[in-house]
């Protein structure tokens, strides 16, 4: 996996640090470690040490309970992180087809992160969004009846915005249109 | 003295709420409500939401706008009901940012309420027809989500004003053994799916001697394919708080824990929210209402395992646990979460409470069936044309759920590029009904005249399961949906039992080569053998009713099983590893190239007679193509087995030319 954009160690270490200095909740190993994770979009290994010396338990039992739970990554998801849903009736509407377009398209299996940390991608079990089924979540927007081309579609979205974000340029009106165009039946741009 | 303090304060929050509550009549000036729940926003409702907004102030226009939660009508979000003076509140549905600006222009300026959008009125009225007059809406029963789309979730005093807490006030001048009798004689039996009866858990709880008692609502949806309890949290968050008020009365509880999905973030931060108007208002805290009743409430967030949603896995993940099921007994009732009583009930049962008790006993047990009264609340997904969420008195058929109210299965709609030709709408055939879940089954046509109710439905081999209900049309294959289910089991398997850690791999294994073309005919037995044994060895619910998805298909669709292995073909064409897509040559159109275009593997090519064809090995079996070939052409179709494919025909020059 490439390291070259993995947040600074000591910094992230700090955050562990301060969100369990000012815990106010219950002593929940499970509500540390999401807080944790909310903070930091994973959970690195010395933040699971930091919360077995906090709590005063062995860090085999922090590191047992979170790899037990699906929400907890262990590596840092990348800038763009894409959950594609596998629900029944997600299934039942052709929801792998779209799984194989992300990861076709990404160029990675679920569960892995691209090489320039743009992307990560992941499949969960269900959103409760059945009715706009196939669904794919990206950043916590939700994107209903995705197909092939709308993978495509968002991608190049994505693409153009980097572009146009780099080259500090105006955007030719024409590639404007068409990027709308692509992205507005699912959501806002 | 004391209960006339509960009344007089009760009057007083009540009388507070109704000064700011503007109601559905338009009489405090106009209203618009916009859905905005979770399946409201990802359909943009938010857009359209910030678009009646934005018009309002354009055009001058005085109404308030208020963020209500999901009526249930999922299909036609994004949703709105305008209520204007002197017209009955109008309900529209299939809403965009541009109809929400016209429909307020014509509406408020032109005094035409653009009834070609609209689904109904509201309210009865000697100009439009009411919703509720329609199929969809005339075979409900709304009791659970009666305010789901009517209030603002995160207003304490639209609940209130509503009727909200006044099952509360009810409670409170009752004794705990009145509450519980009430229960009984509504014959509320647990909504989460296993209909055992409610107040034998709350009476059995009340009777342990051991104090602190603990009371859990289980919000941990984790079945695949059903967020009815996801609409209520998010619409109605009040109601289940209530419930959880008069449920720790009654059983002598005085904290209880909200365990809900971190999957659902809406959900979290919308209980949040009525967590702490609840106690501003002295709803929660010590001395509820001015009486000597306690009881807080902590919302505590699952972290994603589909086992927490059975009871001792639940109380583990709570404790800070791995979510890892005790045997049973001891019942959580008598040792539960750290060791003390608890009363788990799921969300669907706690916001029954409340209603019980304002409106009594009676009006529940009035509806539904012998042994299973009052209603139960479904989640349409799938091949359907009315998805949403459903509310029908027990007893109802499958049948009147699917077709009458659901609509039936949907055709597919191929769109023409061709100028003026109209679009072509190809039918589809129902298959079968999932229900359940992973611990449900399938059932197929011939079943559909069963009536809803937990023991019937267990007749069938299927679980009533807390009420996801996804629609299989014949393009769904059945071997693929038990694999499918078996997939998801697996994974979730906690570990600990083996038959079920182990056995499920196995049968997967099984279920795959199957539908890869690779399975012999002793593969049949051997998984109805396995099936016995995962549930004979296995502690908790998620083994004993993993292999119900195999086993109903075994069961119902039997032939399926045996064409996938005998012919190596799947009779629904959706096992991708048995099936090829392929052009007809004698359907091409030279000069088209919508396939090529479509396709994203560059799998299609341009042959030496110029007409299109498919590098199988190349292919994704996205189908794609087949939905961009456009209609008076047709030429795409689904071949099962592999090896009825005709062979492939050479590349124009060399390959070169795509």
């Amino acid at each position: 996996m490439n390291n070259e954009r993995k947040p600074d160690s000591k910094d992230e270490l700090k955050i562990v640090k301060e969100t369990l200095k000012n815990w106010e909740g219950d002593k929940n190993m499970i509500a540390m470690l999401l807080s944790i994770q909310d903070h930091l979009g994973y959970l690195p290994e010395e933040s699971m040490i930091e919360v077995a010396r906090y709590l005063n338990i062995s860090e085999t039992t922090i590191y047992g309970v979170a790899t037990f739970y699906n929400q907890f990554r262990f590596t840092p998801p990348g800038k763009n992180h894409i959950q594609v849903c596998m629900g029944t009736a997600c299934h039942v509407k052709r929801g792998n087809i779209v799984l194989e377009s992300w990861e076709r398209r990404l160029e990675i299996k679920e569960g892995e992160v691209t090489e320039d940390r743009e992307f990560s991608l992941e499949r969960v079990n269900c959103v409760g969004c059945c009715v706009l089924a196939p669904v794919t979540v990206i950043n916590k927007e939700v994107r209903g009846q995705m197909d092939p081309t709308k993978v495509d579609g968002i991608l190049l979205k994505y693409q153009l915005g980097k572009e146009a974000e780099t080259k500090r340029k105006e955007e030719s009106g024409l590639r404007v249109e068409e990027s709308c165009e692509e992205s507005n039946d699912g959501k806002n741009s | 003295m004391m209960e006339r303090t509960v009344s007089e304060r009760f009057e007083e929050l009540k009388k507070n709420a109704l000064k700011d509550f503007p109601g559905m009549d338009g009489k405090k000036g106009a209203t618009i409500y916009v859905g905005t729940a979770t399946c409201g926003r990802s359909a943009g409702s938010l857009e359209v939401l910030s678009s009646f907004e934005g018009i309002l102030k354009t055009l001058n226009i005085e109404a308030r706008i208020i963020k209500v939660g999901c009526h249930g009508h999922c299909y036609a979000e994004p949703m709105a009901v305008v209520s204007k003076p002197g017209w009955p509140p109008i309900m529209y549905g299939y809403l965009t940012p541009n109809r929400a600006q016209i429909l307020i222009k014509r509406f408020f300026n032109e005094e035409d309420p653009a009834l070609e959008w609209a689904l109904g009125a509201m309210e009865e009225n000697d100009m439009i027809p009411t919703v509720y007059e329609t199929p969809r809406w005339s075979r409900e029963r709304r009791w659970l989500l009666k305010n789901c789309g009517c209030i603002d979730p995160e207003d304490i005093n639209h609940y209130i004003a509503v009727g909200g807490y006044e099952g509360l006030t009810y409670a409170l001048k009752m004794e705990h053994g009145e509450i519980i009798e009430e229960i009984k004689k509504a014959g509320l039996r647990g909504l989460g799916g296993a209909g055992f009866e409610t107040w034998k858990k709350w009476d059995i709880c009340r009777d342990t001697p051991e104090f602190p008692k603990y009371l859990i609502c289980n919000a941990d949806e984790g079945d695949p394919g059903a967020f009815m309890d996801r609409t209520i949290l998010e619409s109605d968050p009040h109601s289940i708080i209530e419930g959880m008020i008069i449920a720790g009365y009654a059983i002598g509880a005085e904290s209880g824990y909200i365990y809900v999905r971190k999957e659902y973030p809406q959900a979290v931060s919308v209980l949040t929210t009525a967590v702490c108007q609840a106690r501003e208002l002295g709803l929660l805290g010590k001395n509820i209402l001015n009486s000597k009743i306690s009881f807080d409430i902590k919302i505590n967030q699952g972290a994603g395992a589909f086992v927490c949603g059975e009871e001792t896995a639940l109380i583990a993940s709570i404790e800070g646990k791995r979510g890892v099921p005790k045997p049973r007994p001891p019942y959580p009732a008598n040792i539960g979460l750290w060791g003390k009583p608890t009363l788990i009930n799921n969300v669907k049962t706690l916001a029954s409470i409340p209603k019980i008790l304002a409106y009594g006993a009676g009006k529940v047990s009035s509806l539904g069936m012998e042994g299973c009264m009052g209603t139960a609340v479904f989640a349409l997904a799938g091949k359907i044309k009315n998805a949403g969420l459903v509310e029908i008195p027990f007893g109802t058929t499958l049948r009147e759920i699917i077709f009458d109210i659901g609509g039936g299965v949907p055709p597919t709609i191929k769109v023409s590029n061709v100028a003026g030709e109209l679009p072509k709408t190809i039918k589809r055939q129902f298959k079968a009904v999932q229900i359940g879940g992973p611990s449900g089954g399938c059932l197929p046509e011939s079943l559909l005249d069963t009536p809803v109710c937990f023991d019937t439905i267990a007749d069938t081999g299927a679980i009533m399961g807390s009420g996801g209900m996804v629609v299989m049309d014949e393009d769904n294959c059945a071997v693929e949906t038990a694999r499918y289910f078996l997939e998801f089991t697996q994974k979730e398997s906690c570990g600990k039992c083996t038959f079920c850690r182990i056995g499920t791999k196995h049968m997967l294994n099984i279920l795959t080569d199957i539908t890869r073309g690779a399975g012999i005919m002793d593969d049949l037995d051997l998984l109805e053998e396995l099936a016995e044994t995962i549930k004979q060895g296995s502690l908790c619910n998620l083994g004993k009713t993993a292999p119900n998805p195999v086993l109903t298909t075994l069961r119902y669709f039997r032939e399926e099983y045996e064409i996938h292995i005998l012919d190596k073909r799947c009779p629904s064409l959706e096992c991708k590893d048995i099936i090829a897509y392929y052009i007809l040559p004698e359907k091409c159109q030279r000069a088209c190239d919508a396939c090529v275009g479509s396709c994203p593997t560059e799998a299609i090519y341009t042959r030496r007679d110029r007409l299109k064809a498919i590098d199988q090995e190349k292919c994704a079996k996205c189908a794609n193509c087949m939905d961009a070939c456009p209609i008076q052409y047709d030429a795409i179709i689904k071949i099962s087995p592999i090896s009825q494919l005709p062979e492939s025909e050479p590349r124009d020059d060399d390959g070169q030319k795509k």
